[in-house]
């Protein structure tokens, strides 16, 4: 009877795939690996891997403490590898500017109340709710994808991160 | 647009199944095999590869673009109306002047692919299950599983385990937790509402949700960001459609790994093999077709653009087929 080993990866345990062309470029596959990317990133950098119109994946190396944020419309965070504690904040008034897409960084912690947390490990998906704050904390290196719309702040590598050859 | 409503046509054949017609295609199954026929032309297929891909047909609601059953025929879904062909999508069938299609309400071509689905569908084989967890598909007509062939697609109206919308899988709901994904940690995230507050405070664990899904090959909605949707799926044998995008899609691999074939859309010469490992992120240009070889069973994230503006965007050229330059 066989016995089935479930692969995940993580930034210290991955292997990447890769597109072998028969005809066709290999950028229009866009092809990357979240780890290699969080593994090459500055801690809370938002990096898209991923783009269709204004909807984007953003892969975030969480380490430490990230600043407070917030956008007008719900953002999901997957943890892919470590632990993220998410905190959420109410706001006493709503901060992200009318019409602005993704999410935007505060100056300082938000004077709303708390409104709780998720402790989230691998595997685990935790919902950023619009019009609240959040921030994260990793004591030990830890990988986001975060399900999110383009905003000022996200970082586009696409010539750094994706096949070309 | 044909407006004949799905037929079903004369009594059961010598095995026990119905034959059906839907505008000019009919649909004939005997022991082995489905057979499709149309004005000019007809097509064969093993009926486990028919019945598995008709399911996805079905249960997709006709997915986004074209879903070809083998190379000859499909669907095009219109979002409304839908497309059954014959050869609209294989350059020999259109250079031939032998490509076929009409094109039906969705209702109907829905209600029609269910009831043949019904029908064909015996007692003991499930078409969303893979090859090791089910029974045979063949031989003369002996029962039916219509529990297994209508089950209800997840679709998240905002994320699952929000209060009020779906509802994470368990022993409790009847999702078992799948034989290749036993050592998957089943452990909720520490979820600590402040009173009140318990409606937005909210998490699950994706991957043991995916580890106990009872369907391969079957994209569910879990999470909802205006048009971006979440599409986790459990995949494990051969992704039973060929899927042909009409926008562009992508497959963020979770665990394990995937091999896909990717053809041109329009011709189904061979334009790329795409290799994905847990980790890997890719996408899937809006005029390829692509199939998926899982060996183990493996989480995949599929994550779509709902746009309904999208595939006409495409086809004008006001969007590209791929996602960025670089």
């Amino acid at each position: 009877m066989t016995t089935y080993a479930t692969r995940f990866g993580s930034l210290v345990d991955y292997e990447k795939g890769g597109v072998e062309i028969i005809d066709d470029d290999p950028r229009h596959y866009t092809f990357s690996n979240m780890f290699e990317v969080a593994s090459g990133a500055v801690a809370w950098e938002k990096i898209a891997v991923a783009k269709n119109q204004e909807y984007v994946l953003e892969v975030i190396r969480a380490e430490g403490v990230s600043g407070w944020r917030s956008a007008a419309h719900d953002e999901f965070a997957l943890v892919m590898d470590g632990t993220v504690v998410v905190e959420l904040r109410s706001l006493t008034e709503p901060v992200v500017p009318a019409g602005t897409r993704g999410s935007i960084a505060l100056a300082e912690q938000p004077d709303g109340r708390p409104m709780g947390r998720v402790v989230a490990r691998r595997g685990h998906m935790a919902l950023l709710p619009a019009n609240a704050a959040h921030r994260f904390r990793a004591d030990e290196p830890s990988v986001i994808l975060l399900q999110t719309i383009a905003g000022a702040d996200t970082v586009y590598r696409w010539s750094e991160i994706c096949q070309t050859d | 647009m044909t407006d004949t409503a799905p037929a079903v046509v004369g009594d059961r054949n010598e095995h026990g199944y119905r034959s059906f017609r839907l505008g000019e295609f009919t649909f004939d199954r005997d022991e082995y095999f489905a057979h499709v026929a149309w004005p000019s032309g007809k097509d064969v297929l093993s009926i486990d590869a028919f019945l598995r891909a008709l399911q996805r047909d079905v249960a997709w609601g006709f997915f986004y673009g074209v879903v070809n059953f083998d190379a000859v025929i499909g669907t095009v879904n219109h979002y409304g109306e839908v497309d059954l062909f014959a050869g609209s999508f294989n350059e020999s069938y259109r250079g031939a002047g032998l490509d076929y299609v009409e094109r039906f309400p969705h209702e109907d071509i829905h209600a029609a692919f269910q009831a043949i689905l019904d029908d064909w569908t015996i007692e003991g084989f499930d078409p969303f299950a893979a090859p090791e967890e089910t029974g045979s598909p063949w031989g003369d007509k002996q029962g039916s599983n219509t529990k297994a062939v209508t089950r209800r697609r997840v679709t998240a109206k905002r994320m699952v385990g929000v209060p009020g919308d779906e509802v994470p899988r368990s022993d409790a709901t009847g999702h078992p937790v799948n034989r290749m994904f036993a050592d998957v940690p089943q452990d909720e995230p520490d979820v600590e509402p402040e009173p009140g507050f318990e409606e937005e405070v909210c998490g699950f664990n994706l991957f043991a949700y995916l580890s106990r899904s009872d369907v391969t090959w079957n994209p569910s909605v879990v999470s909802v960001c205006e048009d971006s949707l979440y599409c986790p799926t459990t995949e494990e044998f051969i992704l039973p459609i060929i899927h042909g995008n009409d926008r562009v899609e992508w497959f963020v691999q979770l665990s394990d790994q995937i091999e896909w074939v990717v053809a041109d859309k329009e011709t189904n010469a061979l334009r790329a093999r795409v290799t994905m490992k847990a980790g890997d992120v890719a996408a899937m240009p809006a005029d390829i077709r692509h199939q998926g070889f899982s060996p183990k069973r493996s989480m995949l994230l599929v994550w779509e653009n709902g746009s309904a503006a999208l595939p006409r965007m495409i086809a004008e050229g006001r969007a590209p087929t791929y996602p960025v330059d670089f």
